[in-house]
């Protein structure tokens, strides 16, 4: 009990210096006596273990990349990074993001994979009135029901690529429809976003199958599907769920019989697990790699002499992320807490993105174009524009 | 019968104390972690209640913590209602609700088909809510709006200040443990240690055992659904993990890192354990390996725990001072 | 849907049945005879499945993989029984619980050091990958038939050592009453530590048949031991046969109950351990 409370009171003499420093009110970086500024710290809250690792990774990686592009700085600050596995938990979230935001004290927040994490974090931000910048999660309350004038997203809301999907499976001639998720947000939310676009256009959900995240075991569900024969089978998987669902579909030998339709994180980072079985697979997403603009082109080539990886739609979100945050930075010179000034910014800045332009909707999320892709050679193949310019509705946001 | 030693009270006050003032000195983040330390400890001394004192292993008391969080969550999100005085005694009603009926069908059973039993009930709760979409699924529902203590519409308490929060657990964890500390030395409460100790002796002696044991349970339940409260409101936040077996392991952990049988250690192993697993898990990434190794440690060098130790520790100082005699009911 | 559907998911339960019973076995055993509560019994699964995805990319072949995996199975169950369970056989079950939850996380941390945290898919050999078609969209994974038919001849293996052989016997009463086996001063160490050896084998061979199928997760030992918990509680402590019926049971309500009830199939298999329970407390064919 007395080791506590004097390792505790040793800490707390640390952070009371810290705290000072912040409370002044017309912002000077600390400086120290050599002159430096103080760095800046940015909080990377994002899963580096289980099914999401990957994503993480390439979040981060292309972030750090366009942080080298625009000089290492944001803001005139040096950066540092608190790195914090969330593990793709909704139940750590919350305790997480306090961890970074009350004990490391970080100046802005970017995360997560996870829309269930994220959640929680963005309510942690809110609190404690700190800039976060979601470079993945879609959770439609985000940037709806809960959205915040210090809570931005670079990626997009689950609903959005759903619904982009719909005129292309219409278009197709695809009437009849089972659809297959996790149950959890980010499923449930694209789901529903693909069934508005695509009855209201004539077609037909006949089953919408759910199971547990982030559980693979497809078989029971297959059979039904062969059962019930629809035109085509419209899915929301991802990672290392999408690489089995698309092996065991052509396993269970639907492949040839019922088309298989999806989101575009569906293909996204796994075509080199599946090969063969998922040639034909069409999808829609916000980005393709092969997209024509220099942007991309310059892009896609520094991610892989960097990472020895191939881009992908999460690395654009990570690289954009930075791209943001530097803009919002440079204009407040590194005042993280600068509030309405920073946020105005931020809205008001057109991003030029490897996926190609984009604008920031009064509740923060990208309004953005939408592709139509298919697995060709191995490769997601631009095939035309599903949607332009689409914006989420964001329900429930009384913001801008 | 349960007593408090010398020893045992001069911890007791050191830590009443130690949390009573901490948000006069402390900083925000460590004010959020003791509250949800004094979260748990409610949590841990309600499974001592069992464990310790009734003799009954269950593995499933997570469950009884989350359907009050549960509850609470239902109130503040599906029916917008923020008052506590309303949310407080009906989280902790559906929790012995709960109690009751999963206790009247596992007392029936003993041994390992109890503790199995109790897992798979407190499984069953977590499948439901992880189920249905209603209740938000893996996710569980994140919420802005706290409850508050009102009345008509005057605040007068709002919990979603952390220090009011703070205090409102502390009063509840220092109730909670004169609450047990009373009725363990109720007629009630040396019935039940009777049943820990000889349950033939005590059947003869024309107790009704399972209807003691039941009426534990429940009580455990209730207290347990105290602390979901406590923890639903710290968080706003509410998840089907709250009732997984492993927030059961964790308690028990808890009781038996403190010492059963002892009230005031399940607080103190609340305490350490969380203390521990925040400070490791910033050092090292696999910082589980070292809690597993811990909770090994416990269990072959520790069995009493830390207030055992300490016990036998104040009582080889006082050599002279002869044993405490143990009474039995 | 027609009959073919039916049929189709009932070899989908039957196969999950089989799974489980391999792990409920052991689980059913270790409980039966030593007397140990094992909650880190489903970590035999989950390192079964880490160790054929590590061993078959090595060897690139999945039955190599396997077979190599098994003896570094047996091999860790001794190991486990020697310098862990040995310390619990005088102790109370709630410490037995809490060992054997450290166990788990020792374990889960073991295998994010040695393997990490991803998902890992396990390729279906060759031979065995495609798909017997049975309709004109419906069609069976042969793999599915493979983990059948290799499970059921070892149900029947064990069913044999069980009830034909002299270690059998001692085993079967041990599980009815272990105070007499001890009296009748059969080396207790040995059998006890051949037991806990099968029973981590018998999981872990579980796991590495899985995951092909199941792929390979960090979280699937706690997955499959909660389920098995309810098997061996359906079916009796320390009875083979009611873990074997517990499982079929199981099995096919966790299957049929996904596709019957989607938004109630997790409750579905407690339900149906509750009722049991309510009709015969000590499970199908546990002791009273």
């Amino acid at each position: 009990m007395t080791t506590l409370i004097s390792s505790l009171s040793r800490r707390r003499l640390l952070l009371g210096t810290a705290a000072g420093a912040a409370a002044i009110s017309t912002f000077t970086p600390t400086r120290f006596a050599i002159g430096q500024t103080a760095k800046l710290k940015v909080g990377l809250m994002l899963p580096y273990s289980g099914t999401y690792a990957s994503l993480g990774n390439n979040i981060t990686d292309a972030f750090k990349l366009r942080l080298a592009e625009v000089g290492g700085k944001l803001g005139g600050r040096e950066v540092e990074f608190v790195q914090l596995d969330d593990e793709s938990a909704p139940p750590k979230a919350k305790d997480n993001a306090a961890r970074l935001l009350t004990k490391d004290k970080v100046d802005v927040l970017v995360g997560t994979v996870h829309s269930g994490v994220a959640m929680g974090m963005a309510a942690v931000a809110r609190e404690e009135n700190t800039l976060m910048v979601c470079p993945n999660a879609g959770a439609g309350a985000l940037t709806g029901k809960n959205c915040s004038p210090n809570v931005f997203r670079t990626s997009f809301t689950n609903w959005q690529p759903g619904y982009a999907c719909g005129p292309m499976l219409i278009k197709d001639g695809k009437k009849t429809v089972v659809t297959m998720t996790w149950n959890y947000p980010a499923g449930t939310e694209q789901i529903d976003g693909f069934k508005q676009s695509f009855t209201a256009a004539g077609g037909t959900v006949i089953k919408e199958i759910l199971l547990d995240f982030p559980k693979v075991e497809f078989q029971a569900y297959l059979t039904e599907i062969a059962a019930l024969k629809p035109d085509a089978v419209f899915v929301f998987f991802s990672g290392d769920g999408a690489v089995k669902f698309i092996k065991d579909y052509a396993g269970a030998g639907l492949k040839a019989k019922i088309p298989l339709y999806g989101t575009g994180f569906l293909t996204d980072g796994v075509l080199q697990a599946v090969g063969n079985d998922a040639e034909g697979i069409k999808t829609a997403l916000h980005y393709v790699p092969d997209l024509d603009n220099a942007v991309n082109k310059k892009f896609v080539a520094a991610f892989k002499a960097a990472t020895k990886r191939e881009a992908d739609v999460f690395a654009v979100q990570g690289y954009d992320t930075c791209t943001l945050l530097s803009v919002g930075l440079d204009a407040v010179k590194g005042d993280a807490k600068a509030g309405r000034t920073l946020y105005s910014t931020m809205q008001n800045t057109i991003v030029d993105s490897p996926r190609g332009r984009f604008t920031i909707s009064a509740a923060h999320n990208p309004i953005q174009d939408f592709y139509v892709r298919q697995v060709k050679g191995g490769k997601d193949v631009l095939l035309g524009l599903a949607v332009k310019a689409l914006a989420d509705p964001a329900t429930g946001c009384n913001m801008g | 019968m349960y007593a408090i030693s010398r020893s045992s009270l001069i911890v007791l006050i050191l830590l009443g104390l130690g949390f009573g003032i901490y948000p006069l000195v402390g900083d925000s983040y460590y004010i959020r972690l003791l509250t949800k330390i004094m979260a748990l400890g409610i949590f841990a001394m309600s499974l001592d209640l069992l464990i310790g004192f009734t003799g009954l292993i269950s593995l499933g008391h997570a469950a009884f913590f989350g359907v009050s969080a549960y509850t609470v969550v239902w109130f503040v999100v599906k029916m917008e209602i923020l008052n506590a005085f309303l949310i407080f005694p009906a989280a902790l009603a559906v929790a012995g609700l709960c109690a009751l009926v999963i206790g009247w069908l596992s007392i029936r059973t003993a041994g390992i088909y109890f503790i199995m039993i109790t897992l798979a009930f407190a499984q069953m709760l977590h499948a439901f809510f992880k189920d249905q979409h209603y209740w938000g699924g893996t996710d569980g529902i994140n919420f802005n709006d706290k409850p508050m203590l009102m009345v008509g519409d005057t605040v007068l308490f709002d919990l979603s200040n952390k220090i009011n929060l703070y205090y409102l657990t502390f009063s509840l964890m220092v109730a909670a443990f004169i609450f047990l500390a009373v009725l363990l030395r109720s007629p009630f409460g040396r019935a039940i240690q009777g049943v820990k100790v000889n349950e033939g002796r005590m059947r003869a002696m024309g107790y009704n055992i399972n209807h003691l044991k039941l009426m534990s349970f429940v009580i455990a339940g209730c207290l347990a659904g105290a602390a979901g409260f406590i923890e639903a409101t710290r968080t706003s936040f509410v998840n089907p993990e709250y009732l997984s077996w492993h927030a059961s392991g964790n308690v028990m952990v808890m009781v038996i890192l403190g010492g059963m049988g002892s009230l005031y250690g399940s607080l103190l192993g609340a305490l350490a354990l969380t203390l521990l697993g925040d400070n490791i898990s910033s050092l090292w990434d696999h910082w589980l390996l070292i809690m597993g190794g811990f909770v090994i440690a416990v269990v072959m060098f520790m069995p009493d725990g830390i207030s055992g130790s300490i016990e036998s520790l104040s009582r080889r100082f006082r050599k002279a001072s002869p044993p405490r005699e143990e009474t039995g009911p | 849907m027609d009959i073919s559907y039916y049929l189709i998911q009932t070899l989908n339960g039957i196969q999950y049945g089989f799974l489980l019973f391999l792990v409920a076995s052991g689980l059913t055993l270790i409980f039966g005879i030593m007397g140990i509560i094992n909650l880190a019994h489903g970590s035999f699964f989950m390192i079964g499945a880490y160790l054929c995805w590590w061993l078959t990319s090595l060897f690139d072949n999945l039955f190599l993989g396997i077979l190599a995996g098994i003896p570094l199975a047996v091999f860790l169950g001794l190991f486990i029984e020697r310098f862990g369970i040995v310390y619990l056989y005088k102790r109370d079950h709630l410490y037995q619980v809490l060992f054997t939850f450290g166990l788990i996380l020792i374990f889960g941390e073991m295998r994010s050091i040695l393997w990490g945290n991803e998902v890992q898919g396990v390729m279906i050999p060759e031979m065995l990958s495609g798909a017997i078609p049975l309709t004109d969209t419906q069609s069976y994974p042969v793999y599915r038939l493979f983990i059948s038919l290799v499970c059921t001849a070892l149900a029947a293996a064990l069913y044999l050592v069980i009830q034909r052989t002299r270690l059998g016997m001692t085993i079967r009463a041990g599980a009815s009453n272990r105070e007499m086996v001890q009296a009748l001063g059969i080396d207790i160490a040995k059998l006890f530590a051949i037991v806990f050896a099968m029973g981590a084998a018998l999981a872990a061979f579980a796991g590495m048949v899985a995951a092909p199928v199941q792929s390979v997760f960090p979280t699937m030992g706690d997955e499959i031991l909660i389920v098995s918990l309810v098997v061996v509680v359906i079916g009796g402590v320390g009875s083979i046969k009611g873990a074997f019926l517990g499982a079929m049971l199981i099995g096919l309500a966790d299957t049929f109950g996904a596709v019957f009830l989607p938004h109630g199939a997790g409750v579905v298999i407690y339900t149906v351990m509750a009722i049991v329970l309510l009709w015969r407390p000590q499970g199908l064919f546990g002791r009273t």
